[in-house]
């Protein structure tokens, strides 16, 4: 045991390894892809797997690192998901090249109604946040239900499948390095600030104001981006897709794999992923044992299986001599 | 003309309870200013109104002749006020390299897009800020400690680091709350001799809230006594000491 | 104008259970400044408990016996979630308290939508009339709902005015750093506001079971989170607040329903939600929380 821990820490400390990890893995999924290596639903899980990581990681931007408590990136993903849809199926149907703007324009999509979301919200006290983006993903879902043109509570069907292994992939490594390059900079310093102590952070120049719009908008496009993978790998989605389940299903993740730590983002998506497929045949209850783990989470190991822990492979070259060792 | 800081006329009211009543004060530039008064005289909250966390509810606070009442408290942050908290507040589960460096971004200049793409300015400002950063706590003797979270450093320590943090704004104006609060008369000293050695050292004019006196009257220039939220004497130290209403302020009422 | 009066009477209805609701939501975060989000799903609880019991009770209970039946046993379910939940995170962030309460209430409706995976119709529990008031219908329950949450929220009143728990209760919600210093038990406090609170949430859900007799696990999203938007907009924390943003939006919604096509009930509460926190964050009665640095 103690021999293995050993080598764990040893392979963490050798940063070539995730270059090398980055091809093997993008040569796999090519391979995967093209070929028959992998039956269409190991295919299908590892896809819903890498969507999950770029969900977990843009969650966490904001319940992680910033430390508030959103309950709406499933309206992120609702409207990254339609927008991106709504391009590929109905506006320019047959056209797959498309696929790479129509995803940008559902994170864009996502992005503007988060800006505008984080304006509002955080002119107020912490736990706001929670009831605007809990009335948020209320409003999207109702709105969606409203509107005909998108197919109302039916919602859109025949959506090409266009979410391809090595496609997923790449966005999630994109994301991952753009969460991370963010983080290891003055925003991300002024956004962790304000999780341990938003007022002394204030009173440090940071403009906290500025900071967690800045986190959350990043966070909307992510989610909004992962909506867009999702919609062409379902090909199906309507309003109730993106409900507050939806949502439950995301703060696990963040919650099980550490808040504030790229790591354990990734830890938690790849568990959750493998947790919930382990439990589909039972059916609902399989929403009862979710919702479970997160309160034994919350009282037993609120930081997460990472907690604040990062990899080294994550981190900066020049934050390495930074890394935090045991006080 | 030449006052750095200048209060006029400031109240600050929660609900019926008046906090600071008609509050003047000026501070000159270079001098070490204390303020001294009992339990809840409002020394903390003129701190408060001074870095914008408060409003004043009447009254205005100028810093190098500019109003900074009303502003937000970063923004009087990066005018060059630099403070302290009575109950420490520092950012506990990072490292104390990364508290300094969180005060020391202010002065980096680059967008986002540079951080995102890891270009143009980025990386010389990234390593620039941690080089002074650690000059910094080299300085305060905690660059032994510049990996550890900040929670595990000792009491004291953590203090250090939340006037080093505070430093690192570069500010003007150094604002300290009980700087000395829970040490003993040796350690007090010690302190005595640290801060006048920073406000040598990094040219700052000093305000501090003390209630140990032997180190405000051997550090300060001027000193201010509030009293119930009002100003009820300032003047030198010596003068100070001599001033009856400082004294029956200090040990209730005085037999007339 | 008898139109008028009618969607009236049912707006004064409909508002008196969302405040019923309401109280619990803002009562407990008076005193925990939390969001129990598993507030509304309890209340879901209270119409399945009233079900259980007309339906497998031996005798036909008397209406009063079972509503104090249901409010006991929502009550007790929502104490003992304080207990083995909540208690252990008094001291954790808030933020870990608010998602422990959403998965808290996760499990009671999924697991109420396990066993019971399709819409229930609620019995009846006694004879309902009608009665015809200058050209305005009101019913035998109509007026049962109006008389029964009035004389809740008026005794809950005098409870927190007048009793010793109300007035720990309201030391709690001041400071609950130092009403342990004047002797006050902070836990039992918590637990006997718990108890209070969802019990008034189960006494809401097993009415509008009765008044809306189809009842399905997904009530506790689709209506307890609308009182909670009640509570939100007269000011969460305030009692009063949640007897006015419940009557509100009982109006708000019956008149949109009444000249919108009714799927825009939801979109329309929920923006008004959104609204008035934006011109007051903290509600129409709230106030700004003071932060001592
Ligand atoms: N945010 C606030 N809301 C209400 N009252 C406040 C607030 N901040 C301070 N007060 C009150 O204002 C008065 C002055 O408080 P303040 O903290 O400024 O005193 P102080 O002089 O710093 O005392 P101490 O020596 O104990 O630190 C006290 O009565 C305090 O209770
Ligand atoms: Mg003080």
């Amino acid at each position: 045991m103690e021999n293995i821990r050993r080598f764990c820490v040893r392979l963490a400390d050798r940063r070539w390894i995730l270059p090398v990890l980055l091809v093997l893995g993008m040569t796999f999924c090519v391979v995967a892809e093209s070929t028959s290596l992998l039956n269409s639903y190991t295919r299908f899980v590892l896809t819903a797997m890498l969507v999950n990581v770029i969900l977990c990681v843009s969650l966490n931007l904001v319940n992680g690192y910033l430390g508030e408590f959103s309950v709406g990136h499933a309206g992120f993903m609702a409207l990254g998901a339609y927008a991106s849809a709504m391009l590929t199926t109905c506006l320019f149907p047959q056209t797959p090249a498309l696929f790479i703007p129509a995803i940008l324009v559902g994170g864009l999509m996502a992005a503007v109604v988060g800006f505008f979301l984080a304006l509002l919200s955080f002119k107020t006290r912490g736990d706001y946040l929670a009831i605007i983006t809990l009335a948020f993903l209320m409003i999207v879902k109702s709105a969606l239900e409203n509107i005909s043109w998108v197919g109302g509570p039916r919602g859109l069907a025949g959506i090409p499948t266009l979410t391809t292994l090595p496609i997923a992939f790449a966005t999630a490594i994109i994301t991952l390095w753009v969460i991370r390059n963010l983080i290891y900079s003055k925003f991300g310093r002024a956004v962790v600030a304000i999780r341990e102590d938003e007022i002394a952070a204030n009173a440090m120049g940071v403009r906290t104001r500025e900071a967690k719009i800045l986190a959350f908008t990043v966070s909307s496009f992510f989610g909004g981006v992962a909506g867009a993978l999702l919609a062409h790998q379902i090909t199906f989605i309507n309003p109730g897709s993106f409900d507050i389940v939806k949502s439950t299903e995301i703060l696990v993740m963040v919650y099980l794999g550490g808040i504030g730590s790229l790591a354990g983002s990734i830890l938690g998506a790849v568990i959750f992923t493998f947790l919930s497929e382990a439990l589909r045949e039972y059916g609902t209850w399989r929403m009862v044992i979710l919702p479970l783990i997160l309160v034994l989470l919350m009282i037993f190991r609120p930081r997460g299986i990472m907690g604040l822990r990062e990899l080294p492979w994550f981190l900066p070259r020049r934050e390495l001599f930074n890394r935090r060792k045991k006080s | 003309m030449s006052a750095l800081l200048e209060i006029e006329d400031v109240t600050m009211r929660f609900g019926g309870l008046c906090a600071i009543s008609n509050c003047r004060m000026t501070v000159p530039a270079g001098i070490t200013h204390g303020i001294i008064g009992p339990n809840g005289a409002g020394k903390t909250t003129l701190f408060n109104l001074i870095t914008g966390i408060y409003r004043p509810t009447e009254g205005i606070i100028r810093y190098k002749g500019r109003k900074i009442s009303g502003q937000r408290p970063s923004r009087i942050a990066l005018e060059g006020i630099g403070r302290t908290f009575q109950n420490i507040r520092i950012f506990k589960s990072l490292t104390v390299l990364e508290n300094v460096r969180i005060a020391y971004d202010s002065q980096l200049r680059y967008g986002p897009m540079e951080s995102l793409m890891r270009v143009g300015r980025y990386g010389r400002a990234e390593d620039e800020s941690i080089a002074r950063s650690m000059e910094l706590l080299e300085h305060f003797g905690l660059s032994g400690f510049a990996s550890i979270p900040a929670s595990g450093l000792s009491y004291g320590s953590q203090r250090r680091l939340e006037i080093a943090r505070a430093l690192a704004l570069k500010p003007a104006l150094l604002l300290l709350d009980e700087p000395a609060a829970g040490m003993n008369t040796g350690e007090t000293s010690a302190l005595t001799e640290f801060l006048r050695d920073i406000r040598d050292h990094f040219q700052v004019t000093m305000i501090l809230i003390e209630h140990h006196m032997h180190l405000v009257m051997n550090l300060c220039d001027k000193i201010t006594v509030l009293d119930f939220g009002r100003v009820i004497a300032d003047g030198t130290p010596a003068e100070i000491r001599a001033n009856p209403r400082v004294i029956e302020a200090y040990l209730g009422e005085s037999t007339e | 104008m008898a139109y008028f009066a009618q969607q009236a009477v049912n707006a004064i209805s409909l508002g008196f259970l969302y405040a019923l609701i309401a109280l619990g939501y803002t009562m407990v975060y008076g005193v925990l400044t939390m969001i129990n989000f598993a507030h509304g799903d309890l209340f879901m609880l209270g119409a399945f408990i009233c079900l259980l019991l007309v339906t497998f009770s031996p005798i036909a209970l008397p209406f009063p016996i079972l509503l104090v039946l249901v409010m006991l046993i929502i009550g007790g379910l929502g104490g003992l979630i304080e207990r083995l939940a909540y208690r252990p995170l008094r001291d954790a962030p808030r933020v870990s308290a608010v998602i422990t309460a959403l998965g808290c209430g996760l499990v009671i409706s999924n697991t109420t939508l396990s066993i019971s995976p399709y819409s229930r119709a609620m019995p009846e529990v006694f004879n309902d009339q009608y009665f015809n008031v200058f050209g305005v219908g009101i019913s035998t329950l109509q007026m049962l709902i109006i008389g029964v949450s009035l004389a809740l929220m008026i005794g809950l009143d005098a409870l927190i005015q007048k009793s010793r728990f109300g007035m720990a209760l309201r030391a709690v919600a001041f400071d609950a750093r130092s009403a342990p210093l004047m002797g006050i038990s902070v836990n039992r406090i918590i637990s006997l506001t718990f108890l209070i609170g969802t019990g008034l949430g189960g006494a809401a859900g097993m009415l509008y079971g009765m008044a809306f007799p189809v009842i399905s696990a997904s009530m506790g999203v689709l209506v307890g989170w609308k009182a909670f938007i009640a509570a939100v907009i007269g000011g969460i924390g305030n009692i009063r607040g949640a007897v006015l943003g419940g009557f509100i939006l009982g109006t708000v919604e019956i008149f949109s329903v009444a000249t919108l096509p009714s799927t825009y009930r939801d979109l329309i509460s929920y923006s008004l939600l959104l609204v008035i926190l934006i011109f007051k964050p903290y509600g129409i009665l709230g106030r700004a929380p003071n932060i001592k640095v």
